[in-house]
């Protein structure tokens, strides 16, 4: 466990050394993260002005789940994106062949490697957003209450986290696969919106195929107080199962794994 | 299949097919590969046996595509075999434990771990954490090792300004941080001009002496395996065909030495021809094939009937005898 720690550690650090090679880049993408953060403040500021409700949802609770949305979108800008999209590429170049070398869990490897911390501020605004907005509309927080928050967002991300894995797992086979970064940023950002917000079919479709809900309406809950604690614990369950099953697909997939050639 | 316990690697009647799914050329050939596929295995390697001893050196020859690179990676456990068995030093490679992978490393001359914008020394940490080594062990072993490969200023920076050899030199530090016993190199002197690929080998030899390490080692140049294995197995389309040593392995190939006379006066290669097979004649300099069994009459036949200056007794080079081989195929 130590080693794991300091592992991530030295990982973080190289990672940061090498944005900061480039200073130039690196002052670009602070700015291109700067506009990003612009476009989500614009768009929450259409908010404010419609005064228009949101499913059952009132403005301030819809804005709660803008700010869950921001932040684990700066999560999966520092975290998910750099690293799960770069398993291709370890495939296609055949460099896996060192990490699986390694006596460390390859999963851990290739999930970790890399941090942008370019996707910082956008965590802490999402951050901010979900404590103003919920204070705004008569939370009083308490441990509990933060701790049912914490845990779901935990749970929204592990499957989140899951889902990616599992389609960047399958390049083993396709090598190159389908823009799959699209596609969850799809997913992802249909939770921008109050999942009552959709018609039924959707709804259902979101709660129980795609996990939708999970990702962004229930933590929203879970800090207005609203989340009812047996969907925090099938969420807990839903969110184990995807990990275990994203750890069984690599240990299969790796089984096919031939090596790129020399 | 008896164990020697000074085997540390044992292969036994190792196989390894690819699958591979036949698609018709065209339209017509991809709307039936797509709903009636049909595959096929293609055998990479074929009923390999071998056994290596402890603080060996053991060199694969093969050309392109022979199955060197698929033996090497089943033997370190990247690729799991179709058939047979694999054992290196009491452990089974594909499972990867993580006290197996310990005791091995890979080197792959055409791929490279260092992180690309930085300079080495941080990839050398990063890989001393994975390995669960402490700051101050990571910096004894990387000071040894970078004296051993007379690297220096290098280490600090950044990958990308280093040149060919002081990057596979650099590789080669980070491969080694953990003191593996075990030794993978695929191609560890490609692309490196003479003196970087002198440089690699003699460190290779003397890490061998000082550590005990075994060594397993493929490479397109006969001079890597000439300088450093004593050993060599051949794998020609995914079977082995010889498995034995370097110099047995000239003689087995080719009957014949060679025999380079330098004359006194010009003759023509007609005058030659009873003695043995002219490779080459220009002016006063003949180059005959004389098979071994004639080789002392032959030359003091040659001492008699002409006026030399000059004569030389050696084998055919080494690259030449494989070269033909693989071209012409099959060897018996």
């Amino acid at each position: 466990m130590k080693r794991y720690i300091k592992t991530i550690r030295l990982f973080w650090s190289t990672a940061f050394a090498s944005q900061l090679e480039y200073q130039l880049n690196f002052l670009i993408e602070l700015l291109a993260m700067l506009g990003t953060l612009l476009g989500s403040v614009f768009i929450l500021s259409l908010f404010f002005t419609g005064g228009r409700q949101l499913g059952d949802w009132t403005w301030e609770s819809a804005l709660v789940i803008q700010g869950v949305y921001t932040f684990l979108d700066g999560l999966t800008n520092a975290l998910l994106r750099p690293n799960l999209t770069e398993i291709v590429n370890y495939v296609r170049e055949g460099t896996l062949d060192y990490v699986l070398l390694k006596p460390i869990d390859s999963q851990f490897w290739l999930s970790v490697k890399k941090f942008s911390f370019a996707g910082l501020p956008e965590i802490i605004l999402g951050l901010s957003i979900v404590f103003w907005a919920a204070t705004q509309s008569g939370t009083s927080f308490s441990f509990y209450l933060l701790s049912v928050f914490i845990i779901s967002l935990f749970v929204g991300f592990v499957i989140l986290y899951s889902v990616w894995f599992l389609i960047a797992a399958s390049s083993i086979w396709f090598v190159k696969t389908w823009n799959a970064t699209e596609v969850l940023r799809a997913l992802l950002a249909a939770g921008r919106y109050p999942i009552s917000a959709y018609p039924v079919i959707l709804r259902f479709i979101f709660t129980l195929v795609l996990p939708v809900a999970f990702l962004t309406t229930f933590p929203a809950e879970a800090i207005l107080g609203e989340l009812q604690f047996n969907i925090l614990f099938f969420g807990l369950i839903l969110s184990s199962l995807f990990f275990i099953f994203s750890r069984f697909f690599w240990k299969f997939a790796l089984k096919h794994y031939t090596s790129a050639s020399s | 299949m008896h164990n020697n316990p000074s085997d540390l690697i044992i292969v036994d009647q190792l196989s390894k097919y690819y699958r591979v799914a036949n698609k018709q050329p065209g339209f017509k050939g991809t709307l039936k590969h797509f709903f009636d596929r049909r595959s096929y295995d293609v055998p990479a390697v074929t009923n390999i046996s071998f056994k290596i001893s402890q603080g060996e050196v053991v060199g694969f020859l093969g050309a392109n595509g022979a199955g060197k690179t698929t033996l090497l990676k089943m033997m370190c456990g990247l690729i799991h075999p179709s058939t047979g068995l694999v054992d290196v030093g009491g452990f089974s490679p594909q499972r990867r434990q993580t006290a197996f992978l310990k005791e091995i490393t890979l080197v792959m001359g055409q791929k490279q771990q260092l992180i690309w914008d930085l300079p080495p020394m941080d990839s050398l940490y990063v890989n001393a954490a994975v390995y669960g080594l402490s700051d101050h062990e990571a910096k004894a072993r990387i000071n040894e090792l970078a004296d051993m490969l007379e690297l220096g200023e290098e280490l600090t920076r950044p990958v990308r300004k280093l040149s060919l050899g002081q990057r596979m030199k650099s590789e080669i530090l980070a491969a080694l941080l953990h003191k593996p016993s075990v030794l993978f190199l695929d191609e560890p002197t490609l692309g490196l001009d003479v003196n970087a690929q002198a440089r690699v080998r003699s460190f290779l030899s003397e890490y061998n002496k000082r550590t005990g390490a075994t060594i397993l080692l493929t490479s397109h140049y006969m001079a890597d395996i000439t300088a450093l294995c004593p050993r060599v197995i051949c794998i020609h389309k995914g079977s082995l065909f010889y498995d034995g040593d370097l110099d047995s392995l000239a003689n087995s190939l080719s009957p014949s030495r060679e025999v380079k006379v330098e004359l006194k006066n010009s003759c023509s290669s007609d005058q030659f021809e009873k003695y043995g097979e002219v490779q080459d004649l220009n002016d006063r300099f003949v180059c005959l094939l004389v098979s071994r069994d004639k080789l002392t009459d032959v030359v003091s036949n040659l001492l008699t009937d002409f006026d030399i200056i000059d004569l030389e007794i050696g084998d055919p080079p080494i690259e030449q005898l494989i070269g033909e081989l693989f071209i012409k195929g099959d060897i018996n």
